[in-house]
């Protein structure tokens, strides 16, 4: 293929370079991982636009672990002076500012690219057998960036930091028995402090960023070993040429890599024209009360978690108990885990599956977005009828899956992917 | 279009993607490069100092901070003025040739006022703190010591306008910051009237 | 069901409404909704803001991140005029805008600490602001004389009402949520101040300008950069589609 042919035409020019690798080879599988993973990986030329956010999504990973140590140089994890460390940032560090907004921009951005790569698993079925794994070491990912955006929200010490912080940690008191215990052990004091800002520094910089970035790398390998699926829910490797290489298939470097470039900035000018347009966006983003230093004394008129955080806040807020709120919300989450094995129809994409998984997956989308938008709103008497009724949507997507998915009605599946050729 | 001119068009393509890209990542990593330096705040605190010095006896000296650096400000007597001119041999640089120091204090004396005398007070070996010796015959460092600053850590020695002596490990002589007077008695350091500098 | 289903569809709409305008400013009950119209662009009116700021507000209140000298820059000021004009508390032009006044001294005084200005264009919104400080009212049951409508009970007397003169607000009865409440109709002029009203909405939309910004100094040089990035990665955008085309050439 092209991409050997550059490759074998390199080598033999490049003689002392060419030396060089074959010293590195010997020592490192430098070369091997290159082509198991860059230039002889092939992933599906069917791919289309819902497939760029793996890559975006690693893209912002990056983007977040440079800006967030550039940020520690300047940020000082005291209740005392966190507030004012990151007004020093924005005003007296050289670009402070930008390195600030994009690290807080890369935060909600990271969510975006997540719920669309998630999105894209439940169209096309990537969750299904064999990549169940793959999915599980996803949905880990999601949690971990759960984690790193709760505890990096702290950090600037401003009233949503604080009783943000307040409300997630008093869920925890909702465990029976063990609660209050569990709560306080969180905290590490008799309120959300200087302790507690602390060691959610410590978590936020080191030991989530650290996980989510292993299992970054062991998401890749899951998905290197079975391979990427496509738009038609076909496995590639069960039609291969004589040379071995899926037909279907194209190698990630150059092909898949040229068009995640394009990707790439697309999303560059879309994260761009936040960063230097509308850092707060509206609210969104960064939140307007934030901007006033944390007062433990007084109780911001309207407490919301940040957006990505709505739908499950909605699903609590929706239940009339607090035990139950944060059983539900958790179990919210748990049902996403258990995919794979909740869905019992051998058809993977939704181009060939029945009326009834479009209708399920379009609902409970609906619901999702509809709890993400009742979990910024005031609680009033039709919001939480609405949370109750979109909260049982979600859970019917699921807890029904195993009966809706088992007779579904599907179209025959093709053997090759369907492929029009580029515009 | 022709195999030739596709092949022509795609490395014309691949190089001005690759040199956009790489100039992008350039723009892009020049801030935060940038962000190391000294910030508004640490500006603020490295802003120039000034120093009061009517209360300044002949014969003594003030220390002050400028940038987290000891600012050594002595007011010279004459009789210490009159022995800077007698040991020039036993100097390595005793025109201050090779060392800092503003146009306006690159002179006999090493300042803008032969009697006030200000420099650095950091050896300019390896940073160490040198003392002050001012009396001449010292104990120490001998009957023929015409006053000075020595060093305790590696043994350097300088005179009282800051000038090393040859034989000991210090390279030049100390470091001479910008300065001026406002009025008689003020002294700001850290700011020139830039003209002379 | 029927309440569910309505229920629904009000929630469908109103995240289309939420999405396209954003969440509100979290704002005391405001009656006053008028728009402050500033432009930080305006650097007149900016000269004048920092002005009015000095002599009325940092006699309580700080803007402790800001520092003078980047004021005098972004002002097109010379250090001479900052220090002249604007510098009455502070030594150098490197400072930050501290006050002098003690914390414990401003609790004790007015019950409590008057808050730092550096944010609150970005916390509360130049509009609410504007509003704010054009909506003190005689109200002889608080300690300070004058109420506000945007902040009812706030702590702050009307410092600018020799300018503005004093005014009493004028509730009418009316029925919200089923019970009689009393809203804000309109304001009464009681006693002139030097500025007509035209003068002293002038003096305060100016005043907000400033405080705008002062939350967030680099904005201007922000937008304006971000005008040449987005130049540049469409050139870039261009030239990468264009590669793919190429290299996708080679798929059938």
């Amino acid at each position: 293929m092209s991409a050997a042919g550059t490759k074998a035409a390199g080598g033999s020019q490049g003689g002392r370079f060419a030396r060089f690798i074959d010293w590195v080879d010997e020592r490192f599988p430098l070369t091997a991982m290159m082509k198991e993973h860059v230039t002889e990986y092939y992933a599906a030329k069917s791919f289309n636009a819902w497939y760029v956010f793996g890559v975006l999504a690693l893209l912002v990973l990056i983007l977040q672990v440079v800006t967030g140590i550039y940020l520690t140089m300047s940020y000082k994890p005291s209740a005392e002076d966190a507030f004012a460390s990151v007004e020093y940032i924005m005003r007296d560090v050289d670009w402070g500012w930008l390195i600030r907004y994009m690290h807080s921009t890369g935060a909600s951005a990271f969510f975006i690219v997540v719920y669309l790569h998630m999105f894209r698993a439940l169209m096309y079925g990537s969750y299904k057998s064999p990549r169940e794994l793959l999915w599980v070491i996803g949905m880990l990912i999601y949690v971990a960036l759960m984690a790193q955006a709760f505890t990096g929200y702290l950090l600037p010490w401003g009233q949503m930091s604080y009783w943000g912080a307040q409300v997630i940690v008093s869920l925890f008191g909702a465990v029976p028995v063990i609660g209050d215990a569990i709560v306080e052990w969180i905290r590490g004091d008799y309120f959300i402090s200087d302790i507690t800002l602390n060691r959610f520094f410590a978590l936020h910089v080191i030991a989530v960023p650290l996980a989510l970035m292993i299992l970054a790398v062991v998401h890749i390998l899951a998905l290197h070993t079975t391979g990427s699926l496509n738009p038609d829910g076909i496995e590639i490797k069960k039609t291969k040429g004589p040379d071995g290489i899926p037909l279907d298939g194209v190698a990630f470097h150059p092909f898949h890599t040229a068009k995640d470039l394009v990707a790439i900035i697309i999303f560059a000018i879309a994260f761009c024209a936040v960063v230097f347009f509308a850092p707060e966006m509206g609210g969104y983003f960064l939140e307007h009360a934030n901007f006033e230093p944390a007062n433990m004394l007084k109780t911001p008129p309207h407490i919301a978690p940040v957006w990505y955080f709505t739908p499950f806040y909605a699903i609590l807020r929706a239940v009339p108990s607090k035990g139950w709120g944060a059983f539900l919300m958790a179990m919210a989450i748990v049902m996403l885990f258990l995919l794979p094995w909740l869905d019992r129809c051998k058809v993977k994409s939704i181009r060939y599956r029945g009326w009834s998984y479009k209708i399920a997956l379009t609902t409970f989308t609906v619901s999702f977005l509809a709890l993400g938008f009742l979990g910024m709103q005031p609680v009033t008497p039709v919001f939480v009828y609405a949370a109750r009724l979109f909260g049982v949507l979600y859970f019917a997507f699921f807890l029904l899956m195993p009966l809706y998915t088992a007779r579904e009605r599907t179209k025959p599946v093709p053997d090759r992917v369907v492929y029009h050729g580029h515009h | 279009m022709s195999e030739e001119a596709s092949v022509s068009r795609r490395r014309f393509l691949a190089v001005a993607t690759s040199v956009t890209g790489a100039v992008g990542l350039a723009m892009t990593a020049a801030p935060f490069i940038a962000s190391f330096r000294p910030s508004a705040r640490a500006q603020a605190l490295g802003a120039p100092v000034e120093v009061d010095i009517s209360k300044l006896e002949t014969g003594s000296m003030v220390r002050v901070q400028w940038r987290g650096q000891p600012v050594w400000i002595l007011k010279r007597s004459k009789e210490m003025l009159e022995l800077l001119g007698n040991h020039g041999d036993k100097l390595r640089d005793p025109d201050s040739m090779e060392s800092i120091q503003p146009a306006y204090a690159a002179n006999a004396t090493r300042s803008i006022r032969p009697e006030i005398l200000v420099v650095i007070g950091t050896c300019t070996h390896l940073g160490c703190a040198p003392i002050e010796k001012l009396q001449p015959a010292d104990a120490e460092l001998g009957a023929d010591w015409p006053g000075g600053f020595f060093c305790p850590c590696h043994g350097s020695k300088f005179d009282l306008a800051g000038r090393v002596y040859a034989g000991v490990p210090a390279p030049t002589n100390l470091v001479v910051p910008p300065y001026r007077f406002v009025g008689d008695t003020m002294i700001i350091v850290g700011e020139d009237t830039g003209a002379s500098a | 069901m029927n309440r569910r289903l309505q229920s629904g569809l009000v929630a469908v709409t109103g995240l289309i409404a939420v999405l396209v305008l954003g969440p509100a400013f979290a704002s005391g009950g405001g009656t006053l909704n008028d728009v402050a119209n500033n432009d930080i662009r305006n650097i007149p009116s900016l000269q004048r803001g920092a002005g009015n700021f000095v002599n009325y507000c940092s006699g309580c209140h700080s803007a402790k991140y800001v520092r003078y000298n980047q004021l005098a820059r972004d002002l097109q000021m010379s250090e001479d005029q900052v220090v002249n004009n604007l510098m009455f508390a502070a030594a150098k032009s490197t400072e930050t805008m501290e006050i002098a006044m003690r914390p414990d001294d401003a609790e004790r005084w007015f019950g409590l600490v008057p808050p730092d200005l550096s944010l609150i264009a970005r916390s509360r919104g130049p509009d609410y602001l504007y509003n704010f400080l054009r909506s003190f009212y005689l109200d002889p049951s608080r300690f300070t004389g004058v109420n506000n409508l945007m902040l009812p009970g706030a702590s702050m007397p009307h410092v600018l009402a020799t300018l503005q003169g004093t005014q009493r607000a004028i509730f009418r009865e009316a029925e919200v949520n089923g019970t009689v409440q009393h809203v804000f109709d309109r304001f009464e002029q009681v006693s002139p101040g030097t500025m007509t009203p035209a003068e002293y909405d002038e003096f305060v939309r100016d005043t907000v300008n400033f405080l705008d910004y002062i939350g967030e100094p680099v904005k201007q040089k922000r937008q304006s950069l971000g005008i040449l990035v987005m130049a540049f990665l469409v050139v870039f955008l261009v030239l990468a589609y264009l590669l793919k085309r190429e290299i996708w050439r080679d798929v059938r």
